[in-house]
């Protein structure tokens, strides 16, 4: 087995949305298998055997595909490993006697629920805007009446693989949510069955991001670059062509 | 209790369409008035709860998830069967109700299992239509591949990623439904009762996960959707917050729970790497295409591995033991999931293993690619290459095809699998019991329908590769919109439920009782060091292997375990806040029951079938027997404290024969 | 025509006026750099006078001339509205800040755009101010011209002080970190961004954003050097 490291976690901690937070240092005895979130695992279970109170960080599939696990690891959504998410990076990215500094996701329409955990709600109303193809159960043709080009479906796939996480948005300097919201208009933008709705939905989409209060892009990449599913920059020209696209020759929505 | 399966008569391949034109259904303009509580936005749960909207009922959905799309479903990786016949390899609606049938070692019912074959045809045609971007061949038509435990290509899949992008294009319709506003979501919202009126299920209480509120909903019919209890074995590859709660709850409420000892014990996870992991993360299946699976012959070598003095790679060929070709001639490292996981648990109880805990086997990709490179010379005419070259070839086929999983193995292990052997360990992947439902998806409480992974019904005691997904899916866009309506067909005069019933304000004091129960424990131990001694009773004694002894002991072990927990759980926090500790204590409170409803299950069904292995039940070589004679039914639970009562359901099969599952 | 406000006060909207307007500056300093390379001709200024005085009396160009200006004032107003309200969006900042992944310039286009529209505040006070609307400039005539102001004594006296060839230079190192991100960043925000011609853009954008600023910041060095004396 490995040795162990001793390490200082300096933590956001506030108690919930209205109440205002700090930074809290624990210390923590972790080995190089351990994934981060495990090694906050060990932490919790430390505190509340001395009856305190856990640090609340959300998480679940720990497989880096359900895009819940989300905190801001020494400067970085997701810590320090690219293209991957907080739950599939492992301690042995560190070192002993390290300072690591976690703190929450920020963006102002991202507010802070309680210690790491945030609240991405927005998300879902960007997709209830018009993230989606307009087809009922039972309504569809043969899955094989329209043949898809490899490579456009694979620009689809690749666009589609984002998980929602939002380090995207915690990563932009501008609290902007271009990249997510780009991501899903490319994914069903470059599919034949997608193409429809394209102006309606990039129109829609735009204007309910824009309105949940996310921040312009500047085109600084950053999101691209934490970006554990390495959704690219690509996505937002394809969504600004989309948009102008519709703008001016769409329908008004 | 008799149990009424209401399967529809008539020959096996018509019942479903001629059940479906005949079924009483609901007008449109009744629909509107009909409430329906949706629990679970899984693959099964966004399913049904957006084609329920389409309809027009007026839907509540829930999840305790952030959002929808966070549901576990997300994280299924291999591919979604269907009876297309693409490949034009002979495969038809019959061959896959067979090969269900079959692999599910002949414990699940005839009827459903064909229904879900033809309804598999359609769901690929329904997530196409979303824009699900399915692997696709250079003449843009779809692409199939191959899973474990069939002779046909049918599945379809996207990379690893198919259940995020079935559950995602589910929730893109969900989203749309809820914008529409037929449906309205309720994330971070958790189920933690159900109200039954007049015998019928009428609602549900959900606390809100922000704030501790306990909500009450009343609904006409309630849909559970909320998946797997997998993580009663604490250790497991399901998502952190699967759980068995909402499908407790209504059992307490009188649904039965039916075969809970079928659990699916994965053979290629991430082995174990220490007392602190979480949980075990699964390599696909598809991995077994190409990998071949050994461990040393030599169990001095096996130790020197253990002690990290000697790698894999450097044993001999002849010191190398493939034991699934050795033991399965046939179907070589293809053999279905039970049989492989049992086979590498015999090795590393012999001391074979191969990690330091010595609780692993070698899935080696090295043959695989000296193959790929040796065709991959050949079409690029390429001669007189060294092996090393070949070898680099051949690792570029095999990264085209497994590439991302590779490096997931490498990030969680810090080993690089092209130079390697992995090293795998079975891991609980999937429980096949659940609750009871009848043909119509609905349980023994009226108006209670449950699917995918929560209910029991298509998979026997072993369910195929890429079949949940299917069965998800199934359930939910083109079994509920149609079977809901022969309990709600009755239900249009009945107004609007109302939610200050008595039955919903007892409820939601039983619920509020229980949460108080748990935080003034203030004990001295953890929610999660229970649940993890829970699950190492779990996996020791209803694990892999079960015997009598280990049984009764287990169950023993886990009364007592519960006793305890009632006595020094300590659950900080309050109930008014956002707390995922308590939250936990709940659901672990319910895991401690449903445990030991496993095992008085796995004790009474003493033979051998799928994922279900008793010792005392094997043939003379050792493999499993099955006793059709006394086992063919569903044991369906009725549960309480004390002796949970057995409902058997018999099943008969009419259309297949009985035949002992051989892959030798 | 509703769709028109909604269209500009979009996100996406207000940056395709960022980026057609930063285009329009771009082509600007081009057409301002060959003519401003006049000064360096060795013939007492002629080249460059009546090049300044045809620029001020041709209608076609007095047109572009006002829509320069407006462009510019358009560009910095939505550009310092756009930082300013992204600023609230982005909310608390991070207490570790880790930044390796991206350029320093890309996250201080205000900054250095604020910085740029006081160099042209000032520039522009010095040159065009004193030309158009003071009589401080001497009076020159050449063959084929009527009397044409004598800006080119005027840039020879600025430039032979030091201060204002410092505040040039240091002018065109802010100017070279705008483009430097500016000049790709305008084509991502049109939407064009693919891998067969984005390499090409990015280069054209940094020689860009170093030959023009190293082109504008010769003429003051070259005064300063060789005329002042
Ligand atoms: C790692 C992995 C890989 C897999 N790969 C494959 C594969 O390749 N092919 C295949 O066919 N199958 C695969 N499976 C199995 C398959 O993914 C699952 O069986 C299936 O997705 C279950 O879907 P579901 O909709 O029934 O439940 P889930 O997706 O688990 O959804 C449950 C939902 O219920 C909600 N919920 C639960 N309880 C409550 C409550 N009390 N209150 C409110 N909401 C609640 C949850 O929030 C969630 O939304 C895999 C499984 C795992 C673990
Ligand atoms: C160092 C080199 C520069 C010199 C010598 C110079 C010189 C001049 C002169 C003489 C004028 C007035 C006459 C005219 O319209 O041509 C002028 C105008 C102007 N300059 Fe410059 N300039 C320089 C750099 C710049 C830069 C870098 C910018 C922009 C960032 C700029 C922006 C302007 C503008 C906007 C005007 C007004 C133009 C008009 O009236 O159309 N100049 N410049
Ligand atoms: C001649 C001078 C200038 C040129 C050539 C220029 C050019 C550009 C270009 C090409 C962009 C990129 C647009 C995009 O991303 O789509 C840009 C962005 C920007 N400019 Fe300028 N600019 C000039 C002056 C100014 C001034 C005077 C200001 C403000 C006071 C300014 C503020 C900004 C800001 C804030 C941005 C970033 C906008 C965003 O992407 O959100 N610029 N500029
Ligand atoms: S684009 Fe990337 S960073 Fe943003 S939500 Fe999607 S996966 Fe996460
Ligand atoms: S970091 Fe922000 S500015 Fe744009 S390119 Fe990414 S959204
Ligand atoms: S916990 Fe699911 S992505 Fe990290």
């Amino acid at each position: 087995m490995s040795a162990d490291m001793n390490l200082k976690i300096k933590v956001w901690r506030q108690k919930n949305n209205k109440a205002s937070g700090s930074f809290e240092t624990y210390p923590v005895v972790a080995n190089e298998h351990m994934s981060f979130l495990e090694m906050l695992d060990v932490l919790n279970e430390g505190l509340v055997n001395q009856k305190k109170e856990p640090i609340a960080f959300e998480h679940d599939c720990r497989e880096g595909i359900c895009g819940t696990c989300s905190m801001v690891i020494n400067g970085q959504p997701h810590g320090p490993s690219s293209g991957t998410t907080t739950c599939q990076l492992h301690m042995r990215h560190f070192k002993d006697g390290d300072i690591i500094v976690v703190e929450p996701y920020r963006a102002s329409a991202f507010p802070v629920l309680k210690d790491l955990a945030v609240d991405r709600s927005a998300f879902d109303r960007i997709i209830q805007a018009g993230g989606y193809i307009s087809v009922n159960a039972g309504q569809a043709p043969d899955g094989n009446a329209i043949p898809i080009e490899k490579g456009r479906a694979g620009q689809s796939f690749e666009a589609a693989a984002c998980i929602g996480c939002g380090a995207c948005v915690a990563a932009c300097p501008n609290g902007s949510a271009m990249l997510f919201t780009s991501a899903k208009i490319a994914h069903l933008g470059h599919l034949p069955q997608g193409e429809v709705e394209s102006n309606k939905r990039a129109q829609a989409m735009v204007a309910q991001m824009d309105k949940e209060g996310f921040g312009m892009c500047s085109n600084i990449g950053a999101c691209e670059a934490e970006c554990p599913k390495e959704i690219k920059l690509e996505n937002i020209a394809f969504m600004n062509r989309s948009y102008l696209k519709a703008v001016f020759s769409g329908e008004e929505v | 209790m008799s149990l009424n399966s209401k399967i529809p008569s008539g020959a096996l391949a018509e019942k479903w369409t001629k059940y479906k034109s005949t079924m009483p259904i609901v007008a449109p303009n009744n629909k509107r008035k009909l409430e329906v509580i949706v629990v679970g936005t899984g693959l099964a749960g966004a399913a049904a709860a957006s084609s329920l909207g389409e309809l027009g009922y007026s839907v509540k959905c829930f999840t305790f998830h952030d959002s929808p799309r966070r549901a576990h479903s997300i994280a299924a990786q291999g591919g979604i069967n269907a009876a297309k016949n693409y490949a034009n390899d002979g495969d038809s609606v019959y061959r896959l109700f067979y090969d269900t049938i079959k692999g599910g070692d002949y414990r699940a019912r005839e009827a459903n299992v064909h229904r879900l074959a033809e309804c598999s045809v359609d769901i690929i045609d329904q997530c196409v239509a979303q824009g699900v971007p399915f692997a696709r061949e250079y003449g843009g038509l779809l692409e199939n591949r191959s899973f474990g435990g069939v002779q046909v290509s049918r599945t379809f899949y996207a990379r690893g990623q198919t259940g995020q992008q079935l559950l995602i294009g589910a929730y893109q319709s969900l989203s749309r439904q809820i914008a529409l506003g037929t449906v309205q979501m309720y994330n971070r919202h958790e189920m933690l009762e159900l109200v039954k009126v007049d015998g019928k299920a009428r609602g549900i209480i959900a606390r809100n996960l922000l704030t501790g509120e306990l909500e009450r909903h009343a609904a006409h019919a309630v849909v559970l959707a909320t998946g797997g209890y997998g993580n009663v074995f604490y250790l497991s590859t399901n998502a952190m917050m699967c759980n068995v709660t909402a499908a407790w709850k209504s059992v307490k409420k009188g649904a039965l729970m039916a075969n809970p000892c079928f659990t699916q014990i994965h053979p290629t996870c991430i082995p174990v790497s220490g007392e602190y992991q979480s949980k075990l993360t699964l390599m696909s299946e598809s991995l077994r295409n190409d990998g071949r699976v050994w461990v040393p012959k030599k169990k001095e070598d096996a130790q020197a591995i253990q002690q990290g003095k000697l790698k894999g790679v450097n044993i001999k060929e002849e010191d190398r033991d493939y034991f699934l070709e050795r033991r399965y001639p046939a179907f070589g490292n293809l053999v279905p999931r039970d049989v492989a996981s049992r086979a590498s648990k015999v090795e590393c109880d012999k001391g074979h293993g191969v990690s330091p805990t010595g609780l692993a086997v070698f899935l080696d990709f090295s043959d695989a690619m000296y193959r790929y490179g040796k065709t991959e010379a050949n079409k690029k005419g390429m001669t007189g290459l060294s092996d090393a070259q070949i070898v680099a070839l051949g690792e570029e086929v095999v990264s085209a095809k497994y590439g991302n999983l590779f490096e997931m193995y490498e990030k969680i292990t810090g080993e690089n699998p092209y130079k390697e052997p992995m090293k795998i360990y079975p891991a609980v992947h999937y429980t096949m019991g659940g609750v009871w439902v009848d043909y119509n998806l609905e349980t023994n409480v009226p108006g209670l329908f449950a699917l995918g992974e929560c209910n029991f019904s298509d998979h026997g005691a072993n369910r195929l590769g890429a079949s949940a997904l299917m069965q998800g899916l199934a359930d939910g866009y083109f079994v509920i919109p149609y079977t809901i309506g022969t309990f709600l067909a009755n239900e249009i005069s009945t107004p609007k439920i109302k939610n200050d019933l008595p039955e919903f304000i007892e409820a939601e004091k039983a619920t509020k009782a229980l949460i108080d129960k748990l935080l003034n424990i203030k004990g001295n131990q953890s929610v999660e060091s229970f649940h993890r001694r829970l699950g190492k009773i779990m996996w020791e004694y209803c694990g892999m292997a079960r015997n009598e002894a280990g049984l009764v002991k287990g169950r023993q072990m886990i009364r007592e375990l519960r006793a305890e927990y009632y006595r020094d759980v300590f659950v900080p926090g309050s109930n008014d806040e956002y707390n995922p500790e308590l939250e936990k204590a709940i659901r672990v409170a319910d895991l401690l029951e449903h445990g030991e409803l496993m095992m008085v299950d796995a004790l009474n069904r003493n033979e051998s079938c799928g994922g279900h292995f008793r010792e005392e039940s094997v043939t003379d070589d050792g493999e499993a027997m099955r006793k059709d004679d006394e086992f063919a039914y569903v044991a369906a639970w009725e549960w309480n404290e004390t002796e949970p009562i057995l409902h058997k359901e018999p099943l008969v099969f009419e259309n297949v024969e009985l035949k002992t599952r051989s892959y030798k | 025509m509703k769709w028109i406000i909604t269209f500009f006060s979009s996100s996406i909207g207000k940056k395709l006026l960022m980026s057609l307007t930063g285009l329009f500056l771009i082509l600007f300093l081009v057409v301002h750099l060959i003519g401003n390379l006049q000064l360096l001709k060795d013939d007492g200024g002629e080249a460059f006078n009546t090049y300044a005085y045809m620029m001020t009396h041709n209608p076609l160009i007095k047109i572009v001339a006002y829509g320069n200006y407006f462009f510019i004032i358009l560009h910095a107003f939505v550009g310092i509205s756009i930082a300013l309200y992204n600023k609230g969006a982005k909310g608390q900042k991070y207490a570790v800040s880790n930044s390796n992944k991206t350029t320093w310039a890309s996250k201080n286009m205000a900054l250095l755009g604020t910085l740029i529209l006081a160099f042209i505040l000032i520039h522009m006070g010095d040159f065009w101010f004193k030309m158009k609307f003071t009589d401080e400039l001497g009076m020159k005539s050449y063959e084929g011209f009527p009397e044409v102001r004598d800006l080119y004594t005027r840039v020879s006296t600025a430039f032979s002080q030091l201060w204002i060839v410092v505040v040039y230079l240091i002018g065109m190192m802010v100017l070279s970190f705008h483009l430097w991100h500016g000049f790709q960043s305008a084509f991502q925000t049109l939407g064009f961004n693919h891998k067969k011609y984005t390499p090409l853009i990015k280069s054209v954008g940094k020689a860009y954003a170093i030959l023009i600023p190293l082109g504008f910041a010769i003429i003051p060095i070259w005064y300063f050097l060789f005329k002042t004396m």
